[in-house]
């Protein structure tokens, strides 16, 4: 450790400004400070500080999203395995997704962190940790067929066109990882809808048994075809993009992030509770037992993106509501418009994704009307004072 | 138990370090300082030359724009420095003073049968009308003003603070007299906040001509400013006053006794502090006068910082420093300048305090912590949100206030209720702050605009 910090100190001056190579100099602060937490102490106000920053922050994010990335492994072996009718034992059905996956995981982060850096380098910013989470996040929303250049892509475009142009993370209008999505989906759909881009290897016509269907519950539910189990899907053992399928999982995630208050709770309870109201009077307003209307409001929650964008994606503090009261507003909202996409618009299957962007565009606006009526209530005070 | 207010926003801090509730020393002044910069907005206007005589109660500043608002020295002694700083500001006067204090006699007038007049007078030319901060903004009141009432905090919640149960025990008298002569120049009355578990062993339940209140709860609930929001918020075109306790005390012994006496109890604290306890000084002390109270020894060879004031809203004065007008404490903390390999990722680190469950120092409810200046980080741009929230007592907004802030935008500054705080009344969002914002300071800053803008 002692060995290790010298090394840092005796490369430094080549690394600080006037130095060498002086323009790196962020680069060199990016990984000096992942190395160890820097020595700079508190200059004005408080003497002392709490012990959270933001790098902590988000691993306990990174963290939480841990179980559905090994889950969403496991299950691109399992759909795998089922769709070619190959026997797979537990580890080689986990390897191979986990080598599925990996090549993902590693072009989002490759690429996103080289563009943060790089626009870090030129702001002469130090690097901020908020490219971590969300490098982790466009893997496990994406379909696992998704060529890479392709990926590659549209993680370049959410973080220069989605970020960078804003001012970087802090700034940022619309959820990085679903500015990805979106750019995906909507330059190559049919890279990222159907039935064959679900399950790795079906787009390329590798075997598939007899009577297997690639399609994703909610493309079935929407064609008025039969649905896998609640159990199933809760489970996550479904067609679908890779992290969020199991709503066991992602749970888990959840329980990290609220215990840890990382995560806004109300966001997520009133997302939940938006899309169960919504699911339960289109229950109630049904034609008949086989229109979509009449599936279970709660299946609305365990099929497709529902837990996943409520869990990670809506309670994203920069670009979701940022008062206390905006915040049930701002979730209940998702939740409605969620589910009011996936069963009234038959051009999108998924309602979620466009419910949160739509939403980051009108956080804003919730938020304006929450402290507009705190202002009016100090003026009001005023009055009757006088 | 009438006017009880309970809240449940904030944070106790739990540093290490209390103060024992004994004093151990008097403090002779040796060389004492008197810091104009004590005092927001204040121009001074030197009243002294350098080697002149001064007793106690001598004026040595007066304001340039209201000449009659004094600063005076603590001590009787030699005037030893005018001290200046960058474009010659001038940043105090130093004073070598003498063993024994010899007070200025002054003529104050009897209270009962004072007018108004005299009374502001006889504070502003014995050196105490400075001690009282009005609201909006925490500058000195003009002579002229009206306040609409005067707050006083009869408990300090900060880091380590003075028990005033007992620094303020043989005091009563003085206070009571402090609270009539500001009686007299005001409509609304002398309020005082007790916080309320100590309610019924307080001396300061007893006082009369004042409106009591009582307070719960942790930190800032012993801040004026959030008292004030309250009891009767500030409104845009309103002013109120605010003073501490110590400074009533002097005024008692103004009316009283005729002098300047600024002698009280201060109390040594701190995870560096030795023995931490009271110790009996004027303010305006020099901190290397402390030296017996200071662990020089640590394990990481850290040096020392000598905060005047709490670890929360206190200036750093080093060791050369002098001690606040306003201060009646001294918090020792280490230097954090250490690098921690992967800090940030180490899951335990149970040393380290956090109000956020990503450590585990909230399940210890009941532990001290040695936290020393180290920002546990670096300064990022404000990501994380609803956690100023959870330690702002008051219907306030406290992120949309900051940004406002630093938009400059004075309308939303003054919507946002920038009239009902001052650097002090957000000073936890501060230390709670993931991204390290410096909040006080961007505070100022929006408090200085106001004050440019608005006059």
């Amino acid at each position: 450790m002692k060995a290790l910090r010298n090394l840092v100190d005796n490369i430094k001056p080549t690394f600080s400004k006037g130095g060498k190579l002086g323009f790196l100099h962020s680069t060199f602060d990016a990984f000096e400070t992942f190395l160890f937490v820097p020595d700079t102490v508190t200059a004005k106000g408080t003497h002392i500080r709490d012990s959270i920053d933001l790098k902590r922050t988000m691993t306990m994010v990174i963290m939480a999203l841990m179980p559905a990335l090994l889950f969403g492994m496991y299950n691109v072996g399992y759909q795998h395995s089922l769709s070619t009718g190959a026997e797979m034992n537990f580890m080689s059905t986990f390897f191979y997704g986990f080598w599925k996956v990996l090549p993902m995981v590693i072009v989002s982060y490759g690429v996103g962190l080289g563009i943060e850096f790089a626009a870090a380098q030129i702001r002469g910013h130090e690097v901020n940790e908020g490219y971590l989470v969300t490098g982790m996040l466009i893997p496990l929303i994406m379909p696992v067929d998704l060529p890479l250049w392709m990926l590659a892509l549209s993680v370049a475009f959410s973080v220069i066109i989605g970020k960078e142009v804003f001012g970087g993370t802090g700034m940022n209008i619309w959820n990085p990882a679903l500015i990805a999505r979106a750019f995906a989906f909507f330059a190559y759909p049919s890279y990222m809808s159907g039935d064959k881009v679900w399950v790795a290897g079906l787009g390329k016509g590798e075997a598939i048994v007899d009577g297997f269907s690639g399609a994703t519950p909610l493309a079935n539910a929407q064609a008025g075809l039969e649905i896998p189990s609640f159990q199933d899907m809760f489970l996550g053992i479904i067609p679908g993009s890779v992290g969020e399928t199991s709503v066991l999982a992602i749970l888990i995630g959840a329980a990290l992030l609220i215990y840890t208050g990382i995560a806004s709770w109300k966001i997520m309870a009133s997302t939940v509770a938006g899309a169960l109201l919504t699911g339960l009077l289109l229950n109630a307003l049904a034609p008949s037992a086989d229109s979509y209307l009449a599936i279970p409001a709660w299946y609305h929650l365990v099929m497709g993106g529902f837990a996943f964008g409520a869990v990670f994606m809506a309670t994203d503090p920069v670009t979701g509501a940022q008062t206390e009261r905006g915040k049930w507003i701002y979730g209940f909202l998702i939740g409605l418009l969620a589910v009011t996409i996936r069963v009234f618009n038959p051009g999108y299957p998924e309602g979620m994704m466009l419910a949160i962007l739509l939403m980051n565009t009108f956080a804003p606006l919730i938020d304006h009307m929450v402290v507009q009526k705190n202002i009016k209530r100090r003026l009001k005070r005023a009055a009757v004072k006088n | 138990m009438s006017n009880h207010i309970r809240l449940r926003k904030g944070l106790n801090i739990p540093l290490k370090g209390e103060a024992q509730p004994k004093i151990t020393k008097t403090i002779s002044p040796g060389i004492v300082a008197v810091k104009p910069t004590d005092f927001k907005a204040f121009n001074p206007r030197l009243l002294i030359k350098e080697g002149e005589e001064v007793k106690a109660g001598t004026p040595l500043l007066a304001d340039k724009k209201r000449a009659d608002i004094k600063l005076c020295s603590p001590v009787s002694g030699k005037v030893k420095e005018i001290v200046r700083g960058d474009k010659r500001k001038l940043l105090a006067v130093t004073i070598e003073a003498t063993d024994t204090n010899e007070y200025q006699s002054n003529e104050i007038p009897p209270l009962h049968s004072a007018s108004k007049e005299q009374i502001v007078q006889a504070l502003a030319q014995n050196g105490l009308w400075a001690a009282i901060k009005q609201r909006p903004y925490g500058t000195i009141p003009d002579l002229d003003s009206k306040p609409k009432a005067i707050f006083v905090s009869g408990f300090d919640s900060a880091p380590l603070a003075p028990d005033y149960e007992f620094t303020l025990k043989g005091e009563i008298a003085n206070i009571q007299l402090g609270i009539e002569v500001l009686g007299k120049l005001t409509a609304g009355g002398v309020h005082i906040s007790l916080h309320a578990s100590k309610y019924a062993g307080s001396p300061l339940h007893r006082v009369e001509k004042a409106i009591i209140h009582t307070f719960d709860g942790p930190h800032p609930a012993g801040n004026v400013g959030v008292q004030i929001h309250h009891i009767s918020p500030v409104n845009k075109g309103e002013t109120v006053w605010t003073i501490d306790m110590y400074s009533l005390v002097a005024i008692g012994k103004l009316f009283s006794k005729g002098i300047f006496d600024l002698e009280r109890l201060v109390a040594i604290t701190g995870p560096r502090a030795q023995n931490p306890s009271y110790v009996k000084a004027v303010p305006g002390i020099c901190m290397s006068q402390l030296k017996e109270y200071v662990n020089k020894e640590s394990k990481e060879d850290l040096a020392v910082r000598y905060v005047s004031g709490n670890a929360l809203t206190g200036d750093n004065v080093s060791e050369s420093g002098h001690l606040g007008f306003f201060h009646n404490q001294v918090t020792l903390l280490s230097e954090g300048k250490y690098h921690e390999l992967f800090g940030w990722i180490k899951p335990m680190r149970l040393k380290k305090f956090s109000l956020s469950r990503s450590y585990f120092s909230w399940l210890f409810p009941k532990k001290k912590y040695a936290l020393d200046t180290n920002l546990n980080g670096g300064e990022r741009a404000l990501v994380m949100t609803g956690v100023y929230e959870k330690v702002t007592p008051m219907d306030i907004y406290p992120m949309h206030l900051i940004k406002a802030i630093l938009a400059g935008d004075i309308d939303k500054m003054e919507a946002l209720g920038i009239y009902e705080v001052i650097e002090e009344d957000l000073a936890l969002c501060e230390f709670v702050c993931p991204s390290k914002t410096e909040i006080q300071e961007i505070v100022s800053q929006g408090i200085d605009l106001m004050i440019k803008e608005m006059s």
